[in-house]
């Protein structure tokens, strides 16, 4: 097993930078066609050829499940893959606040070119601008479809769909589902899915792990899978494959995500050769309830509309332990509104985590760990009426009350930030192609359309988009061009990928050491937490750079993994995820070391301005950064693409 | 606090299972899933195999928790998940049993995890609205009245967890199968397939292996979403309309 032993050379962090890598599918001229002279431009498959096509699809979330509902329709043969015991779990379901689309059902002067404006700022112009172009047209198009499905979204009394406002944006252009946007949205594309597998052009595989991928001849050609109940190693075989696997929020150990949410399909992926872009760029959501102990095993995001009514502070004076309510108001400091008057409340997630973090920084954080703000509806409550903060946020306080114990309507809640969602992933082109051909990668799992931040409800939008619209078009193309004869099982790659995995299972379980698997990812969770947070310096990440290599040798020699290969075993399946965790870890520290600029959600405090804010370098950082990788703690190779903003111009962000 | 588990453990869907009693040692502010964190963790560095149990989003939305508290699917505390029950709710002392969800349809796999493809057969046969991807006209096409849009909300709030499943006598998937009739049948978008669907779902929900509805009300009073009782209502009036009535053949 050379996995176990890989001795790490000594420099890590002296990265080389290659060629650089172009996105050869995207066309150029007026942004406005783009999509329209792409979709011409794709080669179509013959409908009686597409029954004889096969493609695996692995996630079942927003974005795998609309893909594979959609290429089933289509005609193809679908394989689709998810760990969870159904695809209606996949995490897209817990999205709460809502879904944007340029409709302008409001009349308040919203149009795709707003929305696109919008996204390529609100992402701090990290994005490329072409992809999300083509974001902001499809946007439309998932209203219609989802409520022609019967999704549930809220109404007027007239009949028409509602909106509402979120954060960073000045136009309504949100629906949404109650607090469960999500979920509504998930079990649409969900029950699409069901239509698909009844009428057999989808084969769904719950409780499937995908472990590794299969590369023949350079192109991507299947995949192998653990079945998690019996332990058994499989081979899957395609002409395409799809990886709609979701972001790698859990290397932190707490997030938002669930508990199962992984990097394991990216990674196999990274490791066979697909660049991975812009690792660092993750998103700190603010408004998350605050870790209350050890025991804690994931964090509860309350939604972003309650900044809409409530007011965040802490108190003016170090080492004021008085309850929240026998602190009178001129001695509360509402810092957010005090450092951003012109939004207040309402800054950006990034700023408004920040700002939580710098007060708590100074020892003036609230609650037992003093890792908290206070969120407060008094003023709310006494403006509007306890009826109408109920009417608006009665789910989210129960939430809250259910979790904490506390009454937010007589105690102001405590909120912490929190990681939440991440802007990077696999590089694709505008095909959605990573740099394995015949490699797909969509919604979260990708990089493309939300740069350095992601603006709130955009990342349904996103994965529907890409699943939905985007990939059945352009995968067509890659399917019609290339005629691939079929894989042997037993071709020497085919083998290679399965012994693989073979000999992974195996180190694990051999181990047989004295720490639990929990105890290693959270130990690397705080590391990352500590050094590759909210704010990211570079004698932080130099450190980390150390201690996770050092971490990684212990968990392979150190861990335990009880039980067998062959039967329903949760350590097995953790170990190899955290496994995988270490080398993402080092990788996004390598990342944010060397991206010495702050933008969106990544802040170097080498890199601000006399003020304190993020302070952007478009001359030295106005690219995606893609690694490849070379070997397990080896240094990756550096592969830029140049953004070019042709019709969005680059300013700094302000929100003061 | 230091609680006395009581856990059903099984090694594999054959195996006939047993109560083991655990002690663990637990704080106030966990879930209860945090405090078989504990436990697993405990238990994994004695050299025990820990107790498996299927979760996932810990916020009460994804619906894999599928844990029987002391004879309650989901525990005591009223629309609350295992995953959002906190163990302020209990004592030092306290001895508490852990049962998986228990339905003919629902074979254990292991421990306290049970296999709920069941669900997913359910809603093949008919659980959506026959439409392609963009083939879709303007969502303001079709008006819908804020009532019939609530309704469906309150019914598509299904979780789809199967705890109606496990506390019904009858082993009974009625809420759940009412739930997704409800959440399209409100729906102008759910009408023309609407008599057509309720025929096919009941007909896979009995080949399934639940049982029939004996109006016990004890699934709405497990579901932690709080289902309305009268999904089964409308359930049951548009199987008469589909079959006695024939609706179905007159589309």
């Amino acid at each position: 097993m050379t996995d176990a032993h890989t001795t790490t050379p000594v420099n890590y962090s002296d990265y080389e930078t290659g060629e650089p890598v172009v996105d050869k599918a995207g066309p150029s001229g007026p942004i406005e066609t783009r999509w329209e002279r792409r979709q011409f431009g794709v080669k179509l498959v013959n409908p009686a050829n597409k029954r004889s096509k096969k493609i695996i699809v692995v996630g079942s979330g927003l974005a795998g499940g609309a893909a594979s509902a959609t290429l089933g329709e289509a005609g193809y043969q679908v394989s689709t893959f998810c760990y969870q015991d159904s695809p209606r779990r996949a995490h897209s379901i817990a999205a709460q606040g809502g879904i944007n689309a340029a409709k302008n059902y409001r009349n308040d002067g919203d149009s795709v070119y707003r929305l696109f404006y919008d996204t390529v700022k609100g992402g701090d112009f990290r994005a490329r601008e072409s992809n999300v172009h083509r974001l902001a047209e499809i946007s439309r198009n998932i209203i219609d479809q989802c409520v022609a499905q019967g999704v549930p979204f809220a109404r007027e009394y007239g009949g028409l769909l509602d909106t509402r406002s979120f954060g960073g944006v000045q136009v309504s252009r949100t629906f949404y589902a109650r607090g469960q946007t999500g979920q509504q949205l998930l079990l649409g594309a969900y029950q699409a899915l069901e239509r698909q597998i009844h009428a057999g052009t989808v084969t769904m595989f719950p409780r499937h792990e995908m472990l590794e991928l299969i590369v023949v001849d350079g192109r991507a050609r299947g995949i192998v899978t653990r079945d998690m109940i019996s332990g058994e190693v499989e081979t899957h075989l395609a002409d395409a494959v799809v990886l709609a696997s979701g972001g790698y929020g859990n290397v932190f150990y707490l997030s938002t995500n669930a508990k199962g949410c992984n990097v394991t399909a990216s990674w196999r992926a990274h490791r066979k050769g697909a660049l991975f872009a812009n690792p660092c760029f993750t998103q700190i959501h603010p408004t998350c309830i605050p870790v209350s102990g050890d025991h804690q095993s994931k964090l509860t995001l309350m939604s972003e509309s309650l900044r809409n009514d409530g007011r965040v502070w802490v108190p003016k004076q170090l080492g004021d332990d008085r309850g929240p309510n026998e602190i009178p108001h001129d001695e509360r400091d509402y810092f957010l509104e005090r450092k951003y008057p012109a939004f207040g409340n309402l800054v950006p997630r990034d700023i408004a985590s920040r700002a939580a973090k710098e007060v708590c920084d100074e020892k003036r954080g609230v609650g037992p760990s003093g890792l908290g703000v206070y969120l407060d509806f008094d003023d709310a409550i006494q403006r509007l009426g306890r009826p109408a903060v109920e009417a608006k946020y009665g789910n989210l306080f129960e939430m809250y009350e259910r979790i904490t114990g506390e009454d937010p309507y007589k105690v102001p809640m405590r909120i912490f930030p929190a990681v939440h969602y991440t802007m990077g992933g696999l590089w694709v082109d505008y095909d959605l192609q990573s740099t394995i051909p015949g490699l797909y990668v969509a919604g979260e799992a990708n990089f493309s359309d939300h740069g350095a931040n992601r603006l709130g409800a955009s990342a349904l939008m996103q994965g529907l988009a890409d699943g939905y619209f985007v990939l059945p078009n352009t995968i067509g193309d890659y399917i019609a061009t290339n005629n691939l004869d079929p894989v042997p099982d037993d071709a020497p790659e085919v083998l290679e990928a399965r012994r693989s995995v073979d000999d992974r299972v195996e180190t694990l379980l051999s181990i047989n050491g004295t720490r639990t698997v929990d105890s290693f990812h959270r130990e690397l969770g705080q590391i990352m937490w500590d050094y590759c947070g909210m704010e990211r310096t570079e004698e932080g990440l130099r450190k980390a750079l150390d201690l996770i290599p050092e971490l990684r040798r212990e968990f392979w020699n150190n861990v335990k993994v009880p039980g067998t290969g062959a039967e329903l075993n949760q350590s097995l399946e953790k170990a190899g995820r955290v496994a995988d965790f270490f080398e993402l870890a080092e990788l996004m520290c390598l990342d944010a070391l060397h991206r010495n600029e702050s933008c969106g959600g990544h802040f170097r405090g080498e890199s601000q301005t006399p003020d304190g804010e993020a302070a952007r370098d478009d001359d030295n950082f106005g690219y995606a950064a893609a690694w490849e990788f070379t070997g397990r703690g080896q240094a990756p190779v550096l592969h830029k693409e140049e953004l070019e903003f042709e019709y969005v111009h680059p300013t700094q962000r302000s929100y003061k | 606090m230091k609680l006395n588990l009581k856990v059903w453990r099984q090694r594999d869907s054959v195996d006939k299972g047993r109560m083991v009693n655990y002690e663990v040692d637990a704080d106030e502010d966990m879930s209860f899933l945090e405090m078989l964190d504990v436990l697993n963790e405990k238990l994994i560095l004695a050299g025990d195999e820990p107790v498996a149990f299927d979760h996932d989003c810990r916020e009460g939305i994804c619906g894999a928790c599928s844990m029987v508290i002391d004879g309650q699917p989901h525990g005591p505390q009223k629309a609350t998940t295992t995953c959002q029950l906190h163990m302020r709710h209990y004592s030092d002392g306290d001895s508490i049993v852990v049962e998986p969800f228990r339905a003919g349809a629902f074979p254990v796999i292991k421990d306290l995890v049970v296999d709920r493809g069941a669900f997913d057969k359910v809603i093949q046969a008919g659980g959506y609205v026959s439409v392609n991807t963009g083939s879709a006209p303007d969502a303001h096409a079709t008006p819908v009245s804020k009532v019939a849009a609530d309704r469906s909300f309150a019914a598509a709030n299904c979780i789809g967890c199967g705890a109606c499943v496990a506390a019904c006598p009858n082993g009974s998937a009625s809420l759940f199968l009412g739930a997704k009739l409800t959440h399209l049948g409100e729906m102008p978008q759910g009408q023309p397939e609407r008599y057509e669907r309720v025929v096919n779902m009941v007909e896979t929900h009995d080949d399934a292996g639940f049982g029939g509805c004996t109006n016990t009300g004890a699934c709405a009073t497990a579901c932690p979403k709080e289902i309305p009782l009268d999904v089964i209502s409308q359930l049951n009036r548009d199987y008469l309309k589909a079959t006695v009535a024939g609706r179905r053949n007159r589309g």
